[in-house]
């Protein structure tokens, strides 16, 4: 998997692992949104923000294969989307997983590896090697035994990193990993993650409530709002003036002392379109 | 029964053998708890043990039906349970959002077992057995389904385990990698179809929970690995139905309700034992052993 993916990387001259244009999202009946151009390159961090039922999902749900554009096109790794790419590493936000399940963490990860693979097989040894590297790389070996119910809701985020990981995947779909942590949980998750994009040199698209924890370490952002989408550096994107012109409403984007960003004006108004 | 038992336990278990009822209710109900720790690992593992409970209780109308029409109420079981598990998969495609649905089709199906029930004009002891479980008068016909039923469903467990173990733990990754929750979903209810159509003759209708959902849920409590949890749901299934069958060799009382208190046994002392040695952190447990 590892070789693979390396020479398809290195083979091409100026690698792209996203790009898309003019793309139109959303359901037959429902655009959700409009007009978006953009393209991310290896080892990028990117955050994608933006206000609830925005559209975020629907965009990984297009690089997933899991659903088509309504117009425009979208590429990823220089093909359109199909499902069960094994280069996209995926960690929804939504888990089955609760306090009832009594399954050890390196079992999820080795499913994550093998688990689409039918029939039976009685040596699991490479999977759990390759489950067990996986934990390892996101500091979680630890837990390799352990039962998923008995985790915390940050180390069950790095299981589900794990997880992500153990394909050896070009790309990462984080869908909002830090919404059930406090703050300081948060930033650790970051960190790791940030860790995980420059160490594999891997890109990874998070989607996030709350930019904040993100902002010393995002390349890009990406964000949603109001069936239109605007991407860039951050320091470009998140202006009072672009976001103003982009939405046709007063936003102001307000910075503390410490960098700390809030955008004010545009929460009020999602999901209007 | 009227022999006594005696100290001798291969001299009982020979005595035993000699009647061919009871060859062909431990054949059957070796089958039955094979196949019904196994498939109840899923049940439990998905949270769908409703669904299990329901398609008994469709079942219970396919089995009055097939009492009515003169056939083994064997057929009539497999026939509805398998419709009525693909209709509810059709029905809600999300696992979660069944409830209502599932109640619903329940319950008319209840009260179509009821009318076959009072049309059949034969004995009512029928019906008692397939609510309850009539394992001791089980034919070599029936031993013969029963026997194909459970090599078709451990073939398919074989073939689908990963797959439904992926879908089942972490659906939304397991679809993203290339599962399809739909199909994976009927195979399934297929699965607890068959095999609830085949443990009806065991524990009946009513008590399908004591073989297809209890042993699995002990199991899951004590093994944290799938495999080690499915082997162990399958020991203690199959040691409340053997267990169960010798009990009632010599006691006048029904076989699934020892087979049923076996396996409450078992999940109180479980449930009230076990957690505490879980909840500690590693590094006490490890202490307890070595003190």
């Amino acid at each position: 998997m590892k070789t693979t993916s390396s020479i398809a990387v290195t083979t091409s001259v100026q690698p792209e692992i996203v790009r898309a244009e003019n793309l139109v999202a959303g359901y037959p009946g429902k655009i959700v949104w409009r007009g978006a151009s953009f393209s991310f390159d290896p080892g990028e961090l990117v955050a994608i923000i933006g206000p609830n039922g925005a559209g975020k999902t629907t965009l990984f749900r297009l690089l997933l294969g899991l659903q088509q554009p309504i117009s425009g096109a979208i590429k990823i790794f220089n093909e359109p989307p199909k499902r069960g790419n094994p280069r996209i590493g995926y960690v929804p936000q939504r888990h089955v997983i609760d306090s009832e399940t009594n399954v050890e963490c390196l079992e999820l990860v080795h499913l994550a590896y093998c688990g689409h693979q039918w029939g039976f097989h009685l040596s699991a040894k490479a999977g759990r090697k390759a489950a067990l590297v996986a934990l390892e790389a996101v500091g979680a070996a630890e837990f390799a035994p352990q039962s998923l119910s008995a985790l915390s809701g940050g180390e069950l985020q790095r299981i589900f990193l794990a997880e992500a990981l153990v394909s050896d995947p070009d790309i990462l779909l984080l869908d909002e990993p830090l919404s059930s942590l406090d703050i300081r949980r948060a930033k650790e998750l970051v960190r790791l993650i940030n860790g995980v994009v420059r160490s594999r040199n891997v890109t990874a698209l998070l989607v996030a409530h709350d930019i904040n924890p993100l902002l010393p370490y995002l390349d890009k952002v990406v964000y949603i709002a109001n069936g239109k989408v605007a991407t860039g550096k951050p320091k470009d994107v998140l202006t009072s003036e672009r976001l103003t012109e982009l939405y046709d409403v007063q936003v102001e984007v307000i910075r503390d002392s410490r960098g700390n960003v809030a955008i004010i004006g545009i929460e009020d108004h999602h999901g209007d379109e | 029964m009227t022999m006594g038992f005696s100290a001798n336990l291969l001299f009982d278990l020979q005595q035993m053998f000699q009647y061919q009822f009871m060859q062909h209710a431990f054949e059957a109900g070796t089958l039955v708890a094979f196949v019904a720790g196994i498939v109840g690992y899923f049940v439990v593992l998905r949270r769908s043990s409703f669904a299990a409970h329901a398609l008994s209780h469709i079942g219970f109308a396919g089995a009055a039906g097939a009492v009515l029409v003169g056939v083994s109420p064997v057929f009539g079981l497999l026939l509805f349970t398998s419709v009525g598990g693909m209709g509810m998969t059709v029905l809600g495609p999300r696992a979660s959002h069944r409830d209502v649905q599932i109640g619903t089709v329940l319950a008319f199906m209840l009260g179509l077992g009821v009318l076959f029930i009072s049309l059949y004009t034969g004995y009512a002891t029928e019906a008692y057995s397939i609510l309850f479980g009539e394992i001791l008068g089980i034919s070599s016909i029936d031993v013969l389904i029963t026997a194909i039923a459970a090599l078709v469903i451990l073939c398919a467990v074989a073939f689908v385990f990963r797959p439904l173990l992926f879908a089942s733990l972490d659906e939304d990754v397991a679809e993203a990698k290339g599962l399809h929750m739909h199909m994976l979903g009927i195979v399934f209810m297929l699965l607890v179809a068959l095999a609830t159509s085949i443990a009806v003759q065991v524990v009946g209708v009513l008590l399908i929970f004591s073989l297809m959902v209890t042993p699995a849920a002990i199991a899951q409590r004590l093994a944290k690995r799938p495999w080690h949890a499915v082997v162990l749901s399958v020991i203690i299934s199959l040691a409340a139905t053997w267990l169960g069958l010798f009990v009632a060799f010599y006691e006048p009382y029904p076989v699934s309700f020892f087979i049923t208190t076996i396996v409450f046994v078992l999940y109180l002392l479980v449930r009230f034992f076990h957690p505490r040695i879980k909840s500690m952190k590693p590094a006490e447990a490890g202490q307890m052993v070595t003190a």
